[in-house]
């Protein structure tokens, strides 16, 4: 390794993302139990397990939504500790997607994508106007731009979630559950902006049971279980040949369905 | 296989026809409503039709003195010769016009917020809560640019009550939205301890006694010489009370906010101070318009306990001129007048907030 690589600078091998040791508690409740992670530039991870696992808890860490008590989290070189200034640095970075969807109700589409930007990058708003609007291009809903959120369908909701976040140029994006709130037939739709969004080599994190987007998406699965990462595979071996117990138990359950 | 035919779309089935279709279905559908329909046409005719015939068909429209009332009906002469006192108190009636002007610059100002497309709407707005008050102020009490200084204790009237009522409601929204934030602070205990103190005290006591305090104990304990004006006092009275009540509406909106709001705003990186005023307390200050109007409502009605500490507010001068040994025997009307007076104010309040709530819903109704 030269010396280059070792300090991080640019074109490094630096991982975006790295967990060391994380634990963390709710009250007595142990919900993260010793997780390493370390999610590189450009990589993909699908995060899945039962519910209560600890799967939104591990991503929400990320951006410092929950804090973790022991450990250390780094986002691209920088240390999320109790410092403000280290946090609104981490979050401006880190775009994150809610099961349910969290746009404001009371700004349109467009007001949503650009008040980010403008208020935390000073972006102008004409400027910021038009690339949000290149965005919501991007997920495929331009003509929505000037509706409130009230008004549109679920999948168009998410879909200006997604663009709501990219507006603020993100290098990682998490995904919590980004489908699990949507009607069936809305579900492709979102997916496949997100599935866009990946080949265009956006770091991403997404927690989902979408096996399909899954096998074609992923670089890396990860299976947890009671706030541990039992099993950790390529997507080809990690639903051909699951090496434990409970990652077998949890597929057949939701490959049968 | 027969095939499914698409069905059209038909008209909703009518239920009720005209007025006597809407009669039966709202007052005459049981007996017990029918019966209760009558008891109250019953009551209506006992006392509307009086009413009417003394407020406007026996009533005296015209006349100076209480001699040229008739006494069958209303005598409105009564307040047509003090309709001066009641709407500027004692204000001199040759700076009166400075009262006008300052109340007209107010419409004038605020006129153009109404326009949907106006532009300058932000710039407007800062000039009617940072320059307006400084202009009132002068216009009002005078001594400089050349106007006659007109002392506190001349004001008087409508114009009084306006004056409490307006300095109460912009005072008490701003620091009340701020005694909500410093309540919900959790991570700074101090503040909040502060905050839930300044609420819990204020809330505790009643108005009278906050004006009853202001004005006759303050003095006791303010060093000698400092003797601050008794408007001004209990303008404060009022703003500080009126904001512990407003903290508490504000508070209850923000806890109708989902968490999925702030963590949306947070995960965006949008600090505590943008995150507040950009995204969770415009939609909290939304959801409880009805209880902002409301206590703007219940405050406009409570100006007139300044009377309690010898301010002639509307109300007090109506009572001061029922005294008045010319005219004895006309209270009844000066009460009339007032409530009217008072009616139309709040209502306006209160269609003012309705159709607020239409213009910011966005979305379905659910
Ligand atoms: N704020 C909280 N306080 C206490 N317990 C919580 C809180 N949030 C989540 N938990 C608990 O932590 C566990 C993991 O939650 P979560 O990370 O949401 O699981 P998942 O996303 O995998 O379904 C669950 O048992 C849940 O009940
Ligand atoms: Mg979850």
């Amino acid at each position: 390794m030269t010396v280059a690589q070792a300090n991080g600078s640019p074109g490094s091998d630096r991982p975006m993302i790295e967990l060391q040791g994380v634990h963390k508690w709710y009250d007595k409740f142990h919900v993260l139990k010793d997780i390493n992670l370390s999610v590189g530039s450009g990589e993909r991870i699908v995060i899945c397990g039962p519910s209560g696992s600890g799967k939104s808890t591990l991503i929400r860490c990320i951006n410092r939504l929950e804090e973790h008590q022991r450990g250390r989290i780094l986002v691209d070189g920088v240390e999320l500790t109790s410092d403000l200034k280290n946090i609104e640095k981490v979050r401006s970075e880190v775009g994150m997607v809610f099961q349910h969807f969290n746009l404001f109700p009371h700004l349109t589409a467009l007001e949503n994508c650009v008040l980010a930007p403008m208020w935390v990058r000073k972006t102008p708003r004409k400027e910021a106007e038009e690339a949000a609007m290149q965005f919501l291009e991007r997920v495929r809903i331009p003509e929505q731009a000037m509706k409130y959120p009230g008004q549109l369908s679920g999948g168009q909701q998410q879909r200006v979630a997604i663009a709501r976040s990219l507006c603020m140029r993100p290098k990682v994006m998490l995904f919590d559950e980004p489908t699990s709130a949507l009607d069936p037939e809305m579900i492709k739709e979102v997916l496949d902006v997100m599935v866009s969004l990946a080949e265009s080599g956006m770091t991403m994190l997404c927690v989902t049971h979408e096996m399909g987007f899954a096998k074609t998406v992923a670089n890396r699965v990860i299976f947890m279980d009671s706030g541990e990462i039992i099993e950790e595979n390529e997507p080809g071996a990690f639903f051909t040949n699951p090496q434990h117990d409970r990652t077998k138990l949890f597929l057949s359950q939701i490959l049968n369905h | 296989m027969a095939t499914l035919q698409k069905q059209a779309d038909l008209l909703p089935p009518v239920v009720s026809t005209g007025i006597v279709g809407w009669l039966r279905k709202n007052l005459f559908d049981t007996p017990l409503n029918a019966a209760l329909t009558l008891l109250a046409l019953y009551l209506l005719y006992l006392t509307v039709p009086p009413f009417l015939e003394w407020a406007l068909l026996k009533a005296d429209w015209s006349g100076t003195r209480s001699a040229d009332c008739s006494r069958a009906g209303a005598c409105w002469v009564f307040i047509e010769v003090r309709l001066n006192q009641f709407m500027y108190g004692f204000y001199p009636v040759a700076q009166q016009w400075r009262v006008n002007l300052t109340v007209a610059l107010l419409v004038v100002l605020v006129l153009p917020l109404f326009i949907k497309r106006f532009a300058l709407k932000r710039w407007l707005a800062a000039l009617i809560l940072l320059v307006y008050p400084v202009i009132a102020f002068h216009l009002l009490v005078g001594g400089s640019f050349g106007l006659v200084h007109v002392e506190t204790s001349k004001w008087g009237g409508l114009f009084l009550t306006l004056v409490i009522a307006v300095v109460g409601m912009v005072a008490a929204l701003p620091l009340g939205i701020l005694l909500a934030l410093g309540r919900r602070a959790e991570n700074m205990p101090v503040l909040k301890a502060l905050c839930v103190a300044f609420i819990e005290l204020w809330r505790g006591v009643p108005l009278i006694t906050v004006l009853f305090m202001s004005s006759v104990m303050l003095p006791f304990f303010l060093p000698e010489g400092l003797n601050f004006d008794k408007l001004l006092r209990a303008l404060i009275g009022v703003a500080l009370f009126e904001a512990a009540y407003m903290a508490e509406v504000v508070r209850g909106g923000l806890q109708g906010i989902p968490k999925g709001q702030y963590e949306a705003a947070d995960a965006l990186g949008l600090g505590y101070w943008k995150s507040t005023f950009l995204v969770t307390l415009p939609q909290a200050l939304k959801l409880v318009i009805p209880g902002i109007v409301n206590t703007f409502i219940a405050l406009f009605k409570d100006t007139s306990l300044v009377l309690i500490i010898g301010l002639f507010d509307l109300l007090g001068s109506i009572q001061a001129a029922n005294s008045d040994t010319n005219w004895l025997g006309f209270s009844v009307e000066g009460y009339v007048f007032a409530a009217c007076v008072y009616w139309v104010f709040c209502f306006g309040m209160s269609r003012y907030s309705q159709w607020l709530e239409a213009k910011l819903h966005t979305g379905h109704k659910r």
